[in-house]
């Protein structure tokens, strides 16, 4: 049986979130017609071409901007990184080269993919989504970390 | 200029939506994957709120060749599950289980100033360079 964290469940809130990232991404569709896929936009940067390059770090500037903002009017929710060091980097590394040759992430295969009722971007979350599912369950419940 | 501009109103929204839904969390995406332990369904809940905007949008898309700003629409076109789709994916999720982070979030925490955030995100660059650098060095030796 599954046990729901109903104090950690935020249902509103992850709901409304959602909605903004879903305009986001209409917003990028249905004014620069292209997909909102956070490691595509990124990896497109590296290394940069001529043509190429000022949308990329725009985008990423509003991202990372974006709790820069947030600070000057709130405090921001917090962010628990329990993970250390080492486990970071590898876990950057697995996420950096996954995405690249998987051509995709939560934001452009999750959310857009599956947007535009894509077969191959379904495959693809499904994919992430077991592995997390797996990893997770092996690093809590199997090894005990 | 135009385009910049809507690219950075896009990435801000994108970012804001992952802060107010608490993505931008690791704790709470991992509470998400831990399916044995305690479940924190908000993820599914996030994903169903962007989708639902999402096919919308792409329902109008659909029916454009230019966007509302005049360029053209760039959609993939590739709909081929080859290997490289479902093998890289899997290392995505690996990656994303491990820490509970993917490279949205992890940008978004950077932002807010986390340092473990500045590492993830540096490993997550190195690896797209690494990757970049195998498939130009395939390329080459290929032809």
């Amino acid at each position: 049986m599954i046990d729901i964290a109903w104090s950690q469940f935020t249902p509103g809130t992850a709901l409304a979130g959602g909605i903004l990232i879903g305009l986001a991404a209409a917003s990028f569709l249905l004014l620069n017609g292209r997909i909102a896929g956070i490691s595509g936009i990124l990896g497109g940067l590296l290394p940069p071409t001529k043509y190429d390059t000022i949308w990329r770090i725009a985008f990423l500037a509003g991202l990372i901007g974006a709790p820069m903002l947030w600070m000057l009017v709130a405090e921001l929710p917090p962010i628990e990184i329990n993970a250390g060091y080492p486990t970071l980097i590898i876990a950057g590394l697995l996420v950096g080269i996954g995405t690249r040759y998987g051509s995709g992430c939560t934001s452009g295969h999750g959310v857009c993919g599956l947007s535009r009722l894509s077969f191959r971007s379904l495959a693809a979350t499904l994919s992430f989504m077991a592995t997390g599912f797996i990893t997770v369950f092996v690093i809590r419940h199997l090894i005990g970390a | 200029m135009k385009y910049s501009l809507a690219s950075v109103f896009a990435g801000l929204l994108f970012g804001l939506g992952l802060i107010v839904s608490g993505m931008a969390n690791p704790e709470k995406v991992l509470g998400f994957l831990d399916i044995a332990g305690l479940w924190d369904p908000s993820l599914a809940f996030v994903m169903g709120g962007a989708i639902l905007v999402g096919l919308v949008a792409f329902a109008l898309a659909r029916k454009r060749t230019l966007s509302f700003l005049g360029f053209n629409m760039t959609l993939p076109t590739n709909t081929r599950i080859e290997k490289r789709l479902v093998i890289g994916s899997m290392m995505f999720g690996i990656g994303w289980g491990v820490a509970g982070f993917c490279p949205g979030p992890g940008l978004v925490a950077l932002g807010a100033g986390e340092i473990k955030a500045v590492v993830f995100v540096g490993s997550m660059v190195a690896g797209m360079i690494l990757f970049e650098y195998v498939e130009r060095k395939r390329a080459t030796s290929a032809t």
